[in-house]
């Protein structure tokens, strides 16, 4: 049977034909659908964790238990699983072990642009990347047969446009693997000095032997074409050069991208007259073409930044400039928004309205910085809002804390926000946290995670409470607040970033986008009343624009979320007469 | 020259240019094409500009289109059809919703919305249709079925029949909503374009 599928999904297609039995991931965009789709197999296990640390090393674990066992992330999510994966090298597998990576070029939804392969080559553990959905799901069962032959958890580098792209795949069924024995062996497992200057030795026995074996893999091949232009690629960038190229290049597409093929390469560029090297991001490949020996133009020609395409390929290497018709006056940007209705804009208005100096998270309310809610002073990566404004108010002093607060969702509080408030506790700090929970992990498309009292699989199950957590590592001033009451928010914050200890304050109320969350009949503007002062336009919401002077509720957006209705001082805004 | 045929969904996170871009690629995948397709999702889907893109033929390579490339533009929303009008082909077609959502630099007064968008594309002599797909999802129950409608006027440029359309809608929406946008689909392949 043939589909028509996501790279993610594919990739999920082959945990189940491969017999993966166990599956832990946190959500990050463009990996979290792979999780989603495995949780649809019954048999495979699989759950959100609070982060990709504990993710990792729950695959890992069940790995050691002799499951095959997978985790997956966005490319910053490995920085946060980097400590168990670098020693996950060390102490190999017992059921096949695989991670898969989603690079985010051109930074569709992500805080920078790094290169996994790096880690690939830093932690010395091989690394494959598929170049369309049918290879997702074909190279997921390649990395468990690689995994267990060379006792080493593998790498799966996914990015946008492979995760996100849909192409043709073909089904298969699962083939069942046994859970493997368990055996207690400390050489292996106990990562302590002796042990582990064992395991050292091991993992460079085993990439001598894989820098062997894929010297002969069909994981790496040759498409010879015309000769007067060879292209070495992998991945997406693959199919931007057959497009662009066609058979007026001879292509060595490497599907493992750690460890990469000398004599293979070598033998490649001695055929070919011009050789060229395309792939986004750093120059990986240059950079071992330039090692062992082989001389090729990558990024003298090809930019660091961004994606790659069939356009700047025709562009570079046959000179064709691809262009169309263009309107010739410029247009005004469309930069994402918190949705109409979100129930936690009110907060961003209260918190421009009072100028305080706020640290952000990542996170749907990133989007508070933009403009006209513009209140959002820094977004650094998952739970630095917290942390980073104890460092903040210990470097500027107590003064300082007054006019200073973090933003966190309920999320990415459980993820990494939870020890920058033990820091804030333990250490004497007197920052104002507050905790916007809306009931779901919303940026990456409502993920369940422990506040909302449901499992992956849709299990009922006890919620981590918000409260709890902050009253259990020492915070005694904690307070819960209805977001769209913006006055007693402005109250709350004025209240707890003026006393001299830390408080946390709970912005509570469920994400708009929920299926459980009714919504309200549109409101509209009466132009009667509406005397243009443009106060409702504050809040910055997308359903609300000036027509012909007077405000206007577009009435498809609108859910009736009240609100901008209390903010007009001329009782303008009024319910909609017509359903949606 | 490659057979392979482009497609460009574009509008505004929100407006369900996803569940389009599936319809479309099963009625392709029916007709036994090698099909690609690429999505949005994530941050871009949060109300900012969305492009999907579908290509066809024996054998595609890309999952995206580039400047020249696309033979149809279908818009869900003004300005976003005008955003993207460069990724037509010489001699391509634009379908465009005649419907305006406001971005941010516009609310907030920093840029105009620009007026005339399918005139001026004419006047670039691009062949360009407008329809009225919120005017025809209002009439079958719900602002949410533009996406159906506007399928159902794309299906009118291709040459696949009715009934393989139909097929997809009702591989690619939920029970609960099937007839409704069954409707919609066949109301929008009415619109004269």
């Amino acid at each position: 049977m043939n589909r028509l599928m996501l790279g993610n999904e594919a990739v999920a297609r082959g945990l189940f034909e491969a017999g993966c039995k166990v599956v832990s991931s946190y959500p990050g965009t463009p990996s979290t659908e792979i999780t989603e789709y495995a949780a649809k197999y019954e048999e495979i296990y699989a759950e959100w964790a609070p982060n990709e640390k504990v993710a990792l090393e729950v695959a890992l674990g069940a790995s050691i238990g002799g499951a095959r066992s997978f985790c997956a992330m966005k490319h910053v999510g490995l920085n946060v699983a980097a400590d168990p994966l670098f020693v996950s090298s060390y102490t190999g597998v017992n059921g096949g072990l695989l991670i898969a990576v989603a690079d985010d070029p051109g930074m569709h939804s992500s805080q920078n642009e790094q290169d996994s392969r790096h880690y690939a080559i830093a932690a010395k553990l091989p690394m494959l990347e598929p170049a369309d959905s049918c290879e997702c799901k074909e190279y997921v069962k390649k990395a468990y047969e690689i995994s267990e032959q060379f006792d080493t958890p593998v790498l799966l580098r996914l990015s946008t446009r492979i995760s996100h792209s849909q192409s043709n795949v073909e089904l298969f069924d699962r083939e069942e693997h046994a859970l493997k024995d368990y055996k207690k062996d400390p050489a292996k497992y106990v990562m302590m000095p002796a042990n582990a200057k064992g395991r050292h030795v091991v993992v460079e026995d085993r990439l001598a032997a894989m820098n062997e074996w894929c010297e002969t893999s069909d994981l790496n091949a040759i498409e010879w074409a015309d000769k007067k232009i060879g292209v070495i690629t992998s991945g997406v960038c693959y199919q931007y050069v057959k497009e662009a190229l066609g058979d007026k290049a001879s292509v060595l597409k490497l599907g493992m991208i750690n460890p990469m093929p000398t004599k293979l390469i070598q033998e490649f560029a001695a055929q070919v007259d011009t050789l060229y090297i395309a792939e986004e991001l750093d120059p990986v490949i240059e950079t071992h073409c330039n090692n062992i020996g082989v001389r090729a133009i990558g990024k003298k020609v090809f930019p660091l930044l961004g994606e790659l395409s069939q356009k700047i390929i025709a562009d570079v290497i046959l000179g064709e400039k691809w262009e169309g018709k263009a309107m010739a006056e410029k247009l005004p940007v469309r930069p994402p928004v918190l949705c109409p209705g979100c129930p936690h804009r009110g907060l961003f208005y209260a918190l421009n309205k009072t100028k305080v100096t706020v640290f952000g998270d990542i996170g749907c309310y990133t989007l508070g910085a933009l403009p006209p809610l513009s209140s959002i002073d820094t977004t650094l990566c998952m739970g630095a809002s917290i942390s980073g404004l104890h460092g903040f108010n210990k470097a500027r002093g107590e003064e300082s804390a007054k006019n200073s607060v973090a933003v966190i969702g309920d999320s990415t509080f459980m993820h990494s926000g939870i020890t920058g408030l033990i820091d804030i506790a333990y250490n004497e700090g007197i920052s104002t946290i507050i905790i916007l929970d809306n009931s779901i992990t919303g940026m990456t498309g409502h993920q369940q995670n422990p506040t909302t009292g449901r499992t992956l699989k849709g299990d009922i199950v006890e919620k981590v409470s918000i409260e709890k957590v902050c009253e259990a590592v020492g915070i005694k001033r904690i307070c819960v607040v209805d977001p769209l009451d913006v006055k007693a928010l402005e109250e709350a914050v004025k209240r707890e970033t003026q006393v001299a200890e830390p408080s946390v304050i709970i912005s509570r109320r469920p994400c708009a986008l929920l299926k459980s969350v009714k919504h309200e009949k549109p409101f509209t503007v009466n132009t009667d009343k509406c005397r243009s002062c443009k106060q409702c336009l504050k809040v910055g919401c997308p359903a609300i624009s000036m027509k012909a002077g007077k405000a206007a509720i577009d009435w498809t957006l609108c859910v009736g979320c009240n609100l901008c209705k209390p903010l007009c001082p001329f009782d303008a805004i009024e319910a909609h007469k017509e359903e949606k | 020259m490659s057979d392979v045929k482009s497609v460009m969904i574009v509008g505004v996170g929100g407006q369900g240019s996803l569940l389009a871009s599936r319809i479309l690629g099963n009625v392709l995948l029916s007709q036994g094409f090698d099909v690609k397709m690429s999505e949005v999702h994530g941050m871009a889907q949060r109300g900012g500009s969305v492009v999907t893109y579908v290509k066809y033929g024996k054998k595609v390579y890309s999952p995206t289109v580039e400047t020249g490339q696309a033979d149809i533009i279908i818009s869900f929303e003004l300005l976003e059809g005008a955003r993207y009008l460069s990724y037509l082909k010489k001699g391509g077609k634009v379908i465009i919703n005649n419907q305006e959502i406001e971005p941010m630099p516009v609310i907030t007064g920093a840029m105009e919305y620009p007026k005339e968008i399918p005139a001026k594309m004419k006047e670039l002599g691009i062949d360009c249709s407008i329809v009225n797909a919120l005017e025809v999802a209002k009439q079958v129950g719900s602002s949410k079925a533009v996406n159906v409608v506007l399928m159902g006027a794309l299906s009118n440029t291709m040459e696949f029949d009715e009934q393989v359309w139909l097929d997809a809608v009702k591989q690619s929406v939920p029970e609960k909503f099937l007839e409704m946008n069954l409707k919609a689909f066949t109301m929008g392949r009415q619109l004269a374009l």
